[in-house]
C-alpha cells in the first residue's frame, strides 16, 4: 500500500498536486471540462484529449529522464520526431488507394531503426567523443530536421493506408491506442530501470561520473545507451505523430518538443543536474503541460498570448517545487504563528 | 648577509575560513633577486599565503608590506597592477591561439581601432626575448612543448613593472631537461632583480633553485632558512613539525608498536607490478603484494604515492609495464577491468571520486559488488539491505539507518561507507588511498584497526599515508617514493619514521 508517508516523502506529490490545481481550477472555471461522452463506443472529452495529445511528449519525457539523469541533455528529440515521420511516411508511401509500399510493420520498424540509429549518434558523441551534451545533440537537432526533408524530398507527404492510423487515432477498449503505448513504454522503462541494476548507475554517473569510474561503473556504457533509448522514444513518439495526422512534415513535425519534454522532467521533480530521476513524475509534468494547453485555449486564449499564461503557470510549478523556496514560505508560517 | 629591506613583508597573517584557521600569525618575507621557496605539507597553508598575496582572499588580519608601503590587494588584477604577477599550477592559456595571442590576451595593442597584429608580434618577441626565447610567435600555442607553454604563461604575467613573481607548481609537468631550461630563466630573472616565489613538491627542485625556505605547517610558521643552512633531512622534519631528535628516539618505540605478526613466509603472492609506468606521472616501478600483507607506501606530498595507485587500478593508463594478480597477467585498462581482477580502491579524494553523496547509504554500500555483478544479475533492494547492515554492524558506521543520505554522515563515517563498498565486493587487493586524512583521530585509529584485521584475514593491502606514523604503524613493508620514484622499500627491521626520511633526504 502506498502511505502517507512515503508519498509525502516521495518526489512525485507535487507534480500531481499541480496536476490537480489545475484540473480544480477547470473543474470551476471552465464549463463542461470534465464531461466524458461515449459515442460509437469510445470515451471522448477533455480529459481524454489531454491523454492523447500529450502521448508524444510522454513518451520523449521518458528517454529525457534518463538523460537528464545523468547529467545531460537531449536537445535533438525533436527533430528525431520528424525523422522518425519522415522515415515511416516515405516507406509506406502516398499511394491514395492505401495500399503501403513496404508492409505498414516493416516501415514501423525501419523507421525505429533509424531513430535509434539517431540516439546512437548521440551517444557516441557524449560518451566517446566526450563533447558537452548540448552542443553533441545540437548537431541532430539541426541536421535532423534536413535528414527528415531529405527522406520526404522536402514535401509534406499525406498518407492514405488506412491500418497505419490506428497508432495516433485508434482505440482500444474505450481508449486511445497511444495511451497503452505510453503505459507500456512507461512500465517498461520503470521495471527495467528499477529492477535492475541500471536505475542505480544512471543515477550514479549523474551525481558523480569519476566516482563512478572508479567504483567500477562503465559510465561510457552507461551513457551511450541512456541517449540511444532517448532516440527510440523519440522514434516512437515520431510514429504516433505522423499516425495522429496521416502525415509527415519535415519542418513542422516535433518542432519545439524537445522543450516541452525538457520542462515535463523538470516539472516531474528530476533535477537537471542529473541524480535521482522520476519517470512517473516527468509524465506528470508532461500531463501537466498538456492539461495547461488544453485550458489555456479552452479559455479562448488567443494562441499568440497562451505562451505567456503557460510560463507564468510553469514558472509557479517550478517555484512550487523548490525545496529552499517551500522552507522559507514554511518559516514565514511559523513566523507568523510565533509571533501570533 | 647584510639586513636589507624586504620587497614583500607579509606579517602575523591570519586567514580563516569557516570551521579551519588556514593560517595562524604567519610571516614571510622576499627580498630582491631572490627565489624564495615555500614548502609545506598539505594544507599547510601555501596556497592560501599566496591567493592572500594575490588578492583571491583578503586576509583577516596582519599586514603586508610592500617595498614599505602597506598593501590590500582585493582582487588578482588589483595585486598585478601592484607588481605581483602570479603564473598558477594549471597553465591559463588558450592552446588554439597563436603565442603572441595568449601573451597579449585581453589588452592587445589597438591602432586605429583594431588589433595592431605587427606590433603584438613585435612586443611579444621583446618579452620572451628576455626568458631567453625567441620562437615564432604567430604560430599557435599547441605546436610548442609544454615547457615553452609554461614560459608563455610566464611571459603573458611578466611585465617591466613586475617585482615580484610567483610560480605555482610550474615543473609539474615538466621532464628533466624542460625543468633545466625554466629553471635558467628563473635563474636570468632572479639576476635582473626579480623576487620570486617558487612552490613545489620536488625536494630536489628547492635546492637547486631556490635561495632561501619558508617552511609552513598546518597554517602556522615554522621558520625561515636559507637553502645552504638547512640539510634536507630537516626540512623535511619540519614539514612534518618533528624534531630529528624525536625520530630517532621513536626507532625502538615504533618497533614495539608494529604488530609484526602477520609476516608470514609462506604467503602467496597476490599482485606483481613490472616495470609500470607513465611518462609525466611517475617513473617505471616494480612492487610485489602477498597475501596478508600490508604494503605501505611512504613519501611527500607529490610524491607519486596516488600516481602510483591510479595506475595499478587502471585509472590513468600506463604507457609501460604489466600488472599480474594471483599469478596471472592482468589486462588492466580500467577501473572496471581492476575490479572484475579482484582488486578494490579507494580514493583519497572522498568528495569527488568517491562518496555519492545523494545516493543511500546502502545504494553507496552496494554499488561496486552491482557493478561487479553485471546490470542484470540485480540484487535485490532486500539482499542488498542485508549487506548494507552487515556492514554497517562490522564497520560501526554511525548511520541512523541504511536508507540514510550518505551526506548526512561524517567524514570518517562517509570514509567506512566507502570502505564498505570494497569489502562487499570482497577483494583480492584492496589500495587505500589516504583512508585517514580529514578525519577526526578516533576514526583514525578505528580504520588502522581494520586495515590490520583485513590483512589478518589474508587480503592484501596497499595503504598510502601522508602520516609516517600511520605507515609505520601498519605496514609490514614500505614502499618510500620521492620525486614519482620508487627509491627504496623497507621492511623488517628497518621500518622506522626515522628510516622513511632517510631514504627521502638521501637523494639518488
Amino acid at each position: 500500500m502506498i502511505s502517507w508517508k512515503s508519498l509525502r516523502r516521495s518526489n512525485i506529490l507535487w507534480p500531481l498536486i499541480a496536476l490537480g490545481v489545475l484540473l480544480l481550477f477547470n473543474l470551476f472555471f471552465t464549463p463542461h471540462f470534465f464531461r466524458l461522452e461515449i459515442k460509437e463506443g469510445h470515451l471522448f472529452g477533455n480529459l481524454i484529449d489531454i491523454l492523447k495529445n500529450g502521448a508524444p511528449i510522454m513518451l520523449l519525457s521518458i528517454g529525457m529522464t534518463l538523460v537528464i539523469a545523468t547529467h545531460g541533455i537531449d536537445i535533438s528529440v525533436g527533430s528525431v520526431v520528424a525523422v522518425s515521420a519522415g522515415a515511416v511516411a516515405i516507406l509506406i508511401g502516398g499511394d491514395l488507394a492505401g495500399n503501403p509500399k513496404y508492409p505498414i510493420a516493416v516501415a514501423m520498424i525501419a523507421a525505429l531503426l533509424v531513430c535509434t540509429a539517431a540516439g546512437m549518434w548521440n551517444g557516441m558523441l557524449v560518451s566517446r567523443v566526450r563533447m558537452q551534451p548540448i552542443i553533441a545533440t545540437l548537431i541532430l537537432f539541426v541536421a535532423g530536421r534536413g535528414i527528415a526533408m531529405l527522406f520526404t524530398n522536402s514535401l509534406q507527404l499525406w498518407l492514405y493506408a488506412k491500418p497505419f492510423a490506428i497508432l495516433g487515432q485508434g482505440y482500444v477498449l474505450g481508449l486511445p491506442f497511444d495511451i497503452y503505448i505510453v503505459a507500456f513504454v512507461l512500465l517498461f522503462t520503470y521495471l527495467f530501470t528499477r529492477r535492475t541494476a541500471v536505475g542505480m548507475f544512471i543515477e550514479a554517473v549523474g551525481i558523480n561520473p569519476t566516482a563512478a569510474r572508479l567504483s567500477g561503473i562503465n559510465a561510457n556504457n552507461i551513457l551511450f545507451w541512456v541517449y540511444t533509448f532517448s532516440g527510440l522514444c523519440a522514434g516512437i513518439a515520431g510514429l504516433i505523430v505522423c499516425s495522429t495526422v496521416m502525415n509527415a512534415d519535415g519542418n513542422n513535425a516535433g518542432r519545439l518538443f524537445e522543450l516541452d519534454a525538457i520542462l515535463a522532467v523538470v516539472l516531474g521533480g528530476t533535477s537537471l543536474n542529473g541524480g535521482k530521476f522520476y519517470l512517473f513524475g516527468s509524465v506528470v509534468g508532461a500531463l501537466i503541460i498538456q492539461t495547461l494547453t488544453t485550458t489555456i485555449y479552452a479559455f479562448g486564449v488567443p494562441a499568440d498570448v497562451a505562451p505567456v499564461v503557460k510560463a507564468f503557470v510553469v514558472w509557479a510549478v517550478c517555484l512550487l517545487q523548490s525545496q529552499r523556496f517551500r522552507s522559507r514560505i514554511a518559516r514565514v508560517f511559523v513566523r507568523r504563528e510565533a509571533s501570533a | 648577509m647584510t639586513e636589507e629591506i624586504p620587497v614583500l613583508s607579509m606579517k602575523r597573517i591570519t586567514k580563516v575560513f569557516p570551521g579551519v584557521k588556514a593560517l595562524s600569525t604567519v610571516d614571510f618575507r622576499l627580498f630582491k633577486s631572490e627565489v624564495h621557496a615555500i614548502m609545506g605539507q598539505n594544507g599547510a597553508g601555501k596556497s592560501t599565503l599566496v591567493k592572500v598575496l594575490t588578492g583571491v582572499h583578503q586576509q583577516d588580519s596582519g599586514e603586508i608590506l610592500l617595498e614599505g608601503r602597506p598593501i590590500r590587494p582585493d582582487s588578482p588584477l588589483a595585486a598585478r597592477k601592484l607588481g605581483i604577477s602570479t603564473v598558477y599550477q594549471e597553465i591559463n592559456l588558450c592552446p588554439n591561439l597563436s603565442v603572441a595571442e595568449n601573451i597579449f590576451a585581453g589588452r592587445q595593442p589597438i591602432r586605429f581601432g583594431r588589433i595592431d597584429w605587427k606590433e603584438m608580434a613585435r612586443r611579444s618577441e621583446e618579452i620572451l626575448k628576455r626568458l631567453n626565447l625567441v620562437i615564432d610567435v604567430t604560430q599557435i600555442l599547441s605546436s610548442y612543448s609544454i615547457a615553452i607553454q609554461q614560459l608563455v604563461a610566464i611571459a603573458r604575467v611578466l611585465d617591466i613593472s613586475s617585482k615580484i613573481l610567483i610560480l605555482d607548481e610550474p615543473t609539474s609537468s615538466l621532464d628533466e631537461t624542460e625543468v633545466e631550461q625554466l629553471f635558467k630563466v628563473i635563474r636570468s630573472l632572479r639576476n635582473e632583480g626579480l623576487a620570486i616565489i617558487f612552490i613545489t613538491h620536488f625536494l630536489d627542485q628547492t635546492y637547486q633553485i631556490a635561495d632561501r625556505i619558508t617552511v609552513l605547517k598546518n597554517g602556522e610558521f615554522v621558520g625561515e632558512f636559507r637553502t645552504e643552512t638547512l640539510p634536507k633531512l630537516d626540512l623535511i622534519a619540519k614539514m612534518l613539525g618533528k624534531e630529528l631528535s624525536e625520530f630517532n628516539y621513536a626507532v625502538e618505540k615504533d618497533q614495539r608498536k608494529r604488530p609484526l605478526a602477520f609476516a608470514d613466509k609462506d604467503a602467496k603472492n597476490v599482485l606483481t607490478v613490472k616495470d609500470l609506468g607513465l611518462r609525466g606521472s611517475i617513473a617505471p616501478f616494480d612492487l610485489h603484494l602477498n597475501e596478508g600483507e600490508v604494503l605501505g607506501l611512504a613519501g611527500l606530498l607529490g610524491s607519486g604515492r596516488t600516481e602510483m595507485a591510479r595506475l595499478i587500478f587502471g585509472i590513468d593508463g600506463a604507457n609501460q609495464g604489466e600488472i599480474q594478480v594471483k599469478g596471472k597477467k592482468a589486462a588492466i585498462k580500467s577501473p572496471q577491468s581492476a575490479m572484475m581482477a579482484g582488486m578494490g580502491f579507494c580514493s583519497e579524494d572522498r568528495k569527488n571520486e568517491g562518496i555519492f553523496l545523494d545516493l543511500t547509504v546502502r545504494e553507496n554500500i552496494i554499488l561496486a559488488l552491482q557493478a561487479k555483478n553485471g546490470i542484470f544479475k540485480y540484487i535485490t533492494t532486500r539482499k542488498q539491505l542485508e549487506i548494507a547492515d552487515e556492514m554497517i554492524k562490522s564497520l560501526a558506521i554511525m548511520t541512523p539507518s541504511a536508507n540514510n543520505r550518505a551526506g548526512q554522515l561524517s567524514g570518517g563515517n562517509q570514509q567506512k561507507v566507502m570502505l564498505a563498498r570494497w569489502l562487499a565486493t570482497s577483494p583480492i587487493v584492496l589500495i587505500l588511498d589516504e583512508p585517514t586524512r580529514g578525519i577526526d583521530v578516533g576514526a583514525k585509529l578505528e580504520i588502522m584497526e581494520l586495515i590490520l584485521d583485513l590483512s589478518r584475514q589474508g587480503m592484501g593491502v596497499i595503504f598510502i599515508s601522508s602520516e609516517f606514523e600511520e605507515v609505520v604503524r601498519c605496514s609490514s613493508r614500505i614502499a618510500v617514493l620521492r620525486d614519482k620514484v620508487k627509491v627504496a622499500e623497507l621492511d623488517g627491521e628497518n621500518i622506522s619514521e626515522a628510516s622513511i626520511m632517510h631514504t627521502i633526504a638521501g637523494g639518488n
